[in-house]
């Protein structure tokens, strides 16, 4: 048996502790403790993406991280992107494209793009195709969502990016 | 059944001293853990057997290149994000670069280890065949000291390792000395993205005056492990290269391999295309070396 343990860790820019048992998945974590439940559980196996989110600035299925793996560190999740109710420019280039259905996966391919606009504002088709080849969509056929992405990296500046 | 993260301990010690002290404190009773791809999956579906975990993430003492003129020493802890963006392995060891790209999505590299990979031990690991064509030799460390061994004898069954209790694989050694070399890898999976191997296989060579001077040969999923087809590269050495010697190196892996069935393929299958990967590899040699 293993007893909960105080882990500190910084999410969507604010420091919590977290008393959880460290095996725990950092995505129960997150769902469970913190209640953002933006993140979503697909597979649980680490192929699907629905739970990706940024662990100190890498892309990361949350439901292959024990949480102890993620003390001290700063965890960027999709309830991140918005700011005082203003949408990440992601999120308006999926609602204008139609980048999400049922949205299930839309969280994880949020992030995704977010990771890969972060190192590639630029990015090609191609690039855009495997920076989201871990995040799985049963609805859109993806060409919609990989619109939203080249749309959202051609309507903005490497500085909204970042934030 | 799912996993209960009250029945697993698991600790982080930090120091690469720390964890060999826990390993030898009580040989066998800890299970490493670096970035979780592979023990995490099993947790959450309730087939993680080992109780007592201890974390190799975050250990820096184990996630470094060290370059030298003749050699490149990556440590076990380096991810496979790590791998691609170093430009020393895209210039002198591009099997493995590609290697490294075909690891599961972004999320997956950015957390898998090249050490993990190699303890795992699957049949279908990717990076298994570029390092055993770059006679990449395994540097294990204790408590008791350090040791290297070629890494063609690390694998001894199916997920079975030359490993004793009491040791973590620290480092990769890749002799820098295939620049000059054929190169060849492919692999064979369901789709490109996400997907296992059916078989991949990867390939150095050295050509001389239109004879195979050098040759190395390595597949996955043709055995109980990632291994070199030595029979295979017997058949081709010091031979001259021409269609007939082609078909008698494909007939020497399809006697050699050993594929069984799963649920991602089959053995036949397996066996036609290992012999349809190095028949494209040997051909281009060929008209390259005609083109001369």
């Amino acid at each position: 048996m293993s007893a909960a343990t105080p882990i500190q860790l910084n999410v969507n820019g604010a420091n919590l502790t977290v008393t959880v048992q460290p095996m725990k998945r950092l995505l129960d974590v997150l769902r469970e403790d913190l209640h953002l439940t933006g993140t979503k559980e697909g597979c649980g196996e680490g192929e699907c993406g629905s739970c990706s989110v940024r662990m100190n600035g890498d892309l990361v299925n949350s439901c292959l991280v024990p949480v102890l793996q993620a003390a001290s560190t700063n965890i960027e999740t999709v309830e991140g992107l918005a700011r005082d109710g203003i949408l990440h420019p992601l999120q308006q280039a999926f609602l204008q494209c139609g980048g999400a259905q049922c949205g299930i996966c839309t969280p994880g391919m949020l992030m995704a793009a977010k990771h890969l606009l972060a190192y590639n504002p630029h990015p090609t088709m191609a690039e855009i195709r495997e920076g989201l080849a871990g995040n799985l969509c049963r609805c859109t056929g993806f060409m919609r969502i990989f619109e939203s992405v080249l749309s959202a990296a051609r309507s903005t500046t490497q500085e909204t990016h970042a934030r | 059944m799912r996993g209960n993260a009250a029945e697993h301990e698991l600790v982080a010690p930090g120091s690469l001293p720390a964890v060999l002290d826990l390993l030898a404190g009580a040989p066998g009773q800890w299970t490493p853990i670096a970035g979780g791809t592979e023990l995490m999956v099993a947790f959450a579906a309730g087939r993680l057997t080992a109780s007592k975990l201890v974390s190799l993430w975050g250990v820096e003492e184990l996630r470094f290149f060290d370059t030298s003129p003749d050699k490149l020493i990556i440590g076990a802890g380096t991810t496979f994000s790590d791998l691609r963006s170093n430009p020393i392995v895209a210039a002198d060891f591009p099997l493995l670069d590609k290697a490294a790209s075909w690891i599961g999505s972004i999320a997956n590299q950015t957390r898998a280890t090249l050490g993990g990979n190699l303890v795992n031990g699957s049949p279908a690991a990717d990076s298994s065949p570029a390092l055993l064509v770059y006679d990449a030799e395994i540097e294990l460390i204790s408590v008791r000291g350090k040791r290297c061994i070629p890494y063609r004898e690390f694998h001894t069954g199916y997920k079975q390792n030359a490993m004793t209790a009491d040791e973590l694989l620290y480092a990769v050694h890749l002799p820098r000395r295939f620049a000059n070399h054929r190169q060849y890898l492919r692999k064979v999976g369901t789709r490109r993205a996400m997907a296992i191997s059916k078989v991949a296989l990867g390939a150095t060579a050295l050509l001389k005056d239109g004879a195979i001077e050098r040759i190395r040969v390595a597949a996955a999923s043709l055995a109980p492990f990632p291994a070199r087809l030595g029979k295979t590269e017997a058949a081709l050495l010091g031979h001259r290269l021409n269609p007939s010697l082609i078909e008698t190196a494909r007939n020497a892996l399809l006697a050699e391999a050993q594929p069984i069935d799963d649920i991602r393929s089959n053995a036949q299958y397996r066996k036609s295309v290992g012999a349809n990967l190095l028949e494209e590899f040997l051909r281009a040699l060929l008209s390259e070396s005609a083109a001369k």
